[in-house]
């Protein structure tokens, strides 16, 4: 494996002037303000307004489709469907690495032909001269639906003789691990435990829904102006219309929310079409009911754990089994099996270990990536399953957690020596102990406490071969520029390339302008996915502005005739350290090398670990660069009359390696405490047949203020990450352990373990039932 | 113009002050205040949802919360319409954006210009909430990225300043 040192890991935060502290966020006043602009807000001259007619049926050939009376309504401009595309059709779904690598079959129609898969599937776009004109043609729209059966349960689709979603089979992915001898391990164990656990369809539910703008420039370069994680996106909306890659123009605007959802292109695509067929600027806003059908959501899962355990809680042997539901089209779904696959064992060393996962083709939803991209349901499982262990060896669930815990140099389940440290038992230990103590039950309310670890990765699969660009220039009067396409999902993506600098440079944060997310002028980044984007841009602009450290100081050395290393830089000044009377502006220093003609600005990559692959056979290999560890604790009151569980408390404490900026990786951990407490107790897409029940926010119910619990993040900062400054990855890994640790808190406050999520008062109160008739 | 069936009104022109300024309008009876104030150019008012649900598209009327989507045009005419940017800005920030920006209140963003309305709304209301009453009064405004803790720290933050001042907001 290619490892890239890091020069200023293990620097220790306190030598920090910036990096670390709660600084404002660069992005904060313009979205406090109202000034910031989303993909929605834009406008264009002789703009048009665009509206996507989706299926009403799950499974169904398209007999016909006729516009004719779509095309006469006054104001509409184009009325696209798949006969106006070429039967070669389609968009890649896939999200490949630098080297371009596709998983098969994952060429999406961008207008369904002939045959319509899930309820939702594009079929027809407008763009007319209103929103209102668009949607009257839309409906003047006739489709011809001849329903053909469909299958919508993973298990009936991997069944002989289910109707066939597309290609040759409903396997849309699969993977084994085979590691040490299983026969033996369960020989060795005391005891058998053996449960399957459930889990939902979540949906992103971000608060500004799918938006574009799209226009042919006076380059005849299509633009694209978008609400996406992605800018990379530009080479498969090309790909997709026939234009070369430097003809595609995408620019990721302040993201009003993504979590995955955004990660696959959702609409570019259909704007580039109306903007070529049009020849005028088109913007689409999804409407709400029409976002639950434009991007994936989480899969469910159907996992089951058989683990053996002596007496003392050592476990000795692991089999596993997953099955997700992948919907009507592949998207991202082999990747995210992959994570689930990678993440079985949780935070846990299983020395002998089986693993078989499945995801497969149903005429549901196309489910895709979202926050924990399958790591958080495998975790979820491995987490319910420690306390049942505990609970059957009659043990504390937390000393079956530490006698298996996974340490610094174990292989993970894929064989994969872990490197960075592993805090799992001090953040589990200090989550629990800032639950303080229980209060007392009262008459119909149970009190109880619950806690969950996890090992999630950041950074891309390693042979997705991936890198990130980004510039720093320092300006003529001193002020500086970062440059990178890094999207700015919410997370203050942007805002710590800026503290980063900063910290670097000597200057203050204001001082530095970072921008960010356009493919076309600012250097590629790759995604804001995979919680990579501070690990990988972060890293290129921490080795960009140290080269432009280097050559001021070069310049300002020879100038006091000192060596660099006599020099340090803050508040805009270069001195010479202990000499403060040598000192100089940055501005000065700046023109010094002006005159000298040294670079005063830097283009640097950086480039991530890489390996081959994983054995097909034993499922044997380096996967990813490096893991996040930590836990989430929760205390929970249940009313054991009406089933409703109130959160009290929700607690994460995790290693972050190092904190770049504390108040964004604080935000990170409460915001994932209530998303993870909606997966646990409250949201879940409901689909009948295909087709989704619960199609605005009304129905799919998301935590609100009332909802809030006490939450409170706990930092810890081993500078054992791959980041800048060694920092670890942390927007998905924080919210790995939260809804495991509710489910536990509700199992150790009722008796009874609920293993289908989300735990609903129903739910409880029929468990609870079930127990006093049973007990 | 008239519906010539019903000889009703279809459109008429309405006065709405927005933010001090006086706007009119030729409005049709269908058109929300939501779309009419991003139509004059205040895209700071965020649609999420068009029913209601999310709260992002809250403004005041006449110094009451309410959602612009579910307010029709009509019925904003000859009334005072505060957005966010009505608020405060750079350089004369109100004491809710200065707390929104210290505590971190912020994160996507998306939900804030609503968030924040709503906030004026409760401290106009009760200058000195509990912890329930803020989240009773921001119960309508929905936001999937902060957990709400700093937006609950920040509007405490800013009743307190707001309080110091003395005068209502």
């Amino acid at each position: 494996m290619n490892r890239m040192e890091n020069p200023l890991a293990g620097v220790k935060s306190e030598k920090f002037r910036q990096v670390g502290k709660p600084l404002i966020r660069t992005d904060s006043p313009t979205k406090v303000y109202g000034t910031a602009v989303y993909a929605g807000d834009l406008t264009m001259p002789g703009m048009l307004y665009a509206a996507v007619l989706h299926s009403e049926r799950a499974s169904a050939l398209l007999r016909r489709v006729d516009t004719t009376r779509a095309k006469e309504l006054p104001g509409v401009h184009c009325v696209l469907t798949a006969e106006d595309l070429p039967a070669s059709q389609g968009v890649m779904t896939d999200m490949p690495g630098q080297t371009g690598g596709m998983t098969k079959n994952t060429k999406q129609p961008i207008l369904a032909k002939d045959r319509v898969r899930f309820c939702g599937e594009p079929i027809a776009l407008v763009a007319a001269e209103s929103v209102a004109i668009a949607e009257q043609a839309i409906g003047l729209i006739d489709v011809d639906y001849q329903d053909i059966d469909g299958v919508y349960d993973p298990f009936d689709a991997l069944a002989p003789g289910a109707p066939i979603v597309y290609g040759d089979d409903n396997v849309v992915a699969s993977y084994k691990i085979r590691k040490g001898d299983i026969e033996k391990g369960f020989a060795e164990a005391d005891v058998i435990v053996e449960n399957t656990f459930t889990t939902q369809y979540q949906e992103q539910a971000f608060l500004e829904p799918e938006a574009a703008l799209a226009w042919v420039d006076e380059l005849e370069v299509l633009n694209i102006r978008s609400s996406t994680q992605v800018v990379e996106h530009y080479r498969a909306v090309a790909d997709a219309i026939g234009l070369p890659h430097n003809r595609v123009r995408l620019r990721a605007e302040f993201v009003g929310g993504g979590f995955g959802g955004k990660e696959v292109m959702t609409i570019e695509v259909w704007l580039a079409l109306l903007a070529l067929a049009s020849r005028r600027p088109v913007r689409l806003v999804q409407p709400r009911e029409r976002s639950f059908l434009s991007h994936g959501p989480r899969h469910p899962f159907n996992i089951t754990h058989r683990t053996g355990v002596t007496r003392d809680g050592k476990i000795t042997a692991l089999q596993i089994s997953f099955t997700s539901d992948a919907g009507a089209y592949a998207k991202l779904s082999p990747y995210i099996l992959l994570y689930a696959t990678v993440g079985a064992t949780g935070p846990y060393r299983v020395d002998n270990l089986h693993v078989d996962s499945v995801s497969a083709a149903t005429n549901n939803l196309p489910a895709c990536a979202f926050r924990g991209f399958g790591t958080m349901q495998a975790n979820l499982a491995c987490e319910g399953q420690m306390e049942e262990i505990a609970k059957t060896l009659g043990m504390d669930s937390m000393e079956v957690r530490r006698r298996n815990f996974i340490r610094t140099g174990d292989a993970n389940a894929t064989g994969q020596i872990i490197r960075s440290a592993v805090w799992s038992d001090q953040c589990a230990t200090q989550a629990l102990a800032a639950l303080g103590k229980r209060p007392e039950n009262s008459q119909t309310t149970r009190i109880g406490h619950g806690v969950a670890c996890y090992q999630q990765s950041y950074g891309r699969i390693l042979w997705m071969k991936d890198s990130s660009e980004a510039w720093v220039g320092v300006e003529m009067d001193g002020t500086v520029v970062v440059r990178s396409a890094v999207a700015d999902i919410g997370g203050g993506q942007s805002s710590a390339l800026a503290q980063i600098t900063a910290e670097i440079l000597g200057v203050p944060m204001k001082e530095v302008v970072v921008y960010f997310g356009d493919g076309a002028v600012t250097p590629l980044a790759g995604t804001s996915t995979a919680s990579r984007a501070l690990y990988m841009s972060g890293n290129a602009t921490q080795m960009a502005a140290t080269r432009v450290r280097e050559n001021l100081l070069g310049c300002a050395g020879r100038h006091f005739s000192v060596e660099a290393e006599e020099l340090d830089m803050n508040d805009s000044q270069v001195f010479v350290v202990g000499d403060p009377k040598r000192s100089m502006t940055i501005n000065d220093c700046v023109k010094l090398c002006a005159a000298e003609g040294v670079h005063r600005h830097n283009l640097a990559i950086f480039k991530a670990p890489t390996s081959e692959g994983i054995d097909p056979e034993t499922g044997q290999g380096e996967v990813f660069p490096d893991f996040t560890y930590g836990a989430h604790a929760a205390q929970v009151a249940v009313d054991i009359e009406t089933g409703e569980v109130r959160v009290l408390q929700s607690i994460g404490a995790h290693d972050v390696g190092q904190a770049i900026n504390l108040r964004a990786v604080e935000g990170q951990v409460e915001g994932s405490a209530l998303m993870g407490q909606g997966f646990a107790l409250c949201e879940e897409l409901i689909l009948e047949q295909g087709q989704l029940q619960t199609r605005s926010l009304s129905e799919y119910l998301i935590p609100t203020s009332e909802d809030v619990p006490k939450i409170k993040a706990i930092i810890l900062e081993s500078g054992s990450g791959l980041g800048p400054f060694g920092s670890k990855g942390i927007g998905e890994p924080v919210y790995a352990p939260v809804a495991a640790s509710i489910a536990n808190a509700v199992t150790d406050a009722i008796g009874v373990h609920i293993f289908e999520l989300p735990i609903t008062p129903e739910k409880i109160v029929k468990a609870l039932r079930r127990k006093e008739t049973v007990g | 113009m008239t519906d010539k069936k019903t000889g009703m009104a279809r459109e008429k022109l309405v006065n709405i002050h927005v933010n001090g300024t006086a706007c009119e309008i030729t409005v049709p009876a269908w058109r929300t205040l939501l779309e009419v104030l991003r139509e004059l150019g205040h895209v700071e008012v965020k649609c999420g949802c068009e029913k209601g649900d999310c709260g992002a598209c809250a403004v005041l009327l006449d110094g009451e919360v309410v959602d612009s989507c579910l307010t029709l045009a009509w019925n904003a005419d000859r009334r005072s319409v505060m957005t966010v940017q009505g608020l405060g800005g750079p350089g004369k920030a109100h004491p809710l954006q200065t707390a929104f920006i210290e505590h971190g209140g912020a994160q996507c963003g998306y939900c804030t210009p609503g968030m924040i309305l709503a906030a004026k709304a409760l401290l106009d209301d009760i200058p000195n909430p509990s912890l329930d009453d803020i989240k009773r009064g921001l119960s309508g405004n929905l936001c999937r990225c902060t957990g709400y803790t700093r937006i609950f720290s920040a509007i405490r933050a800013a009743a307190q300043a707001l309080r110091q001042e003395g005068g209502t907001s």
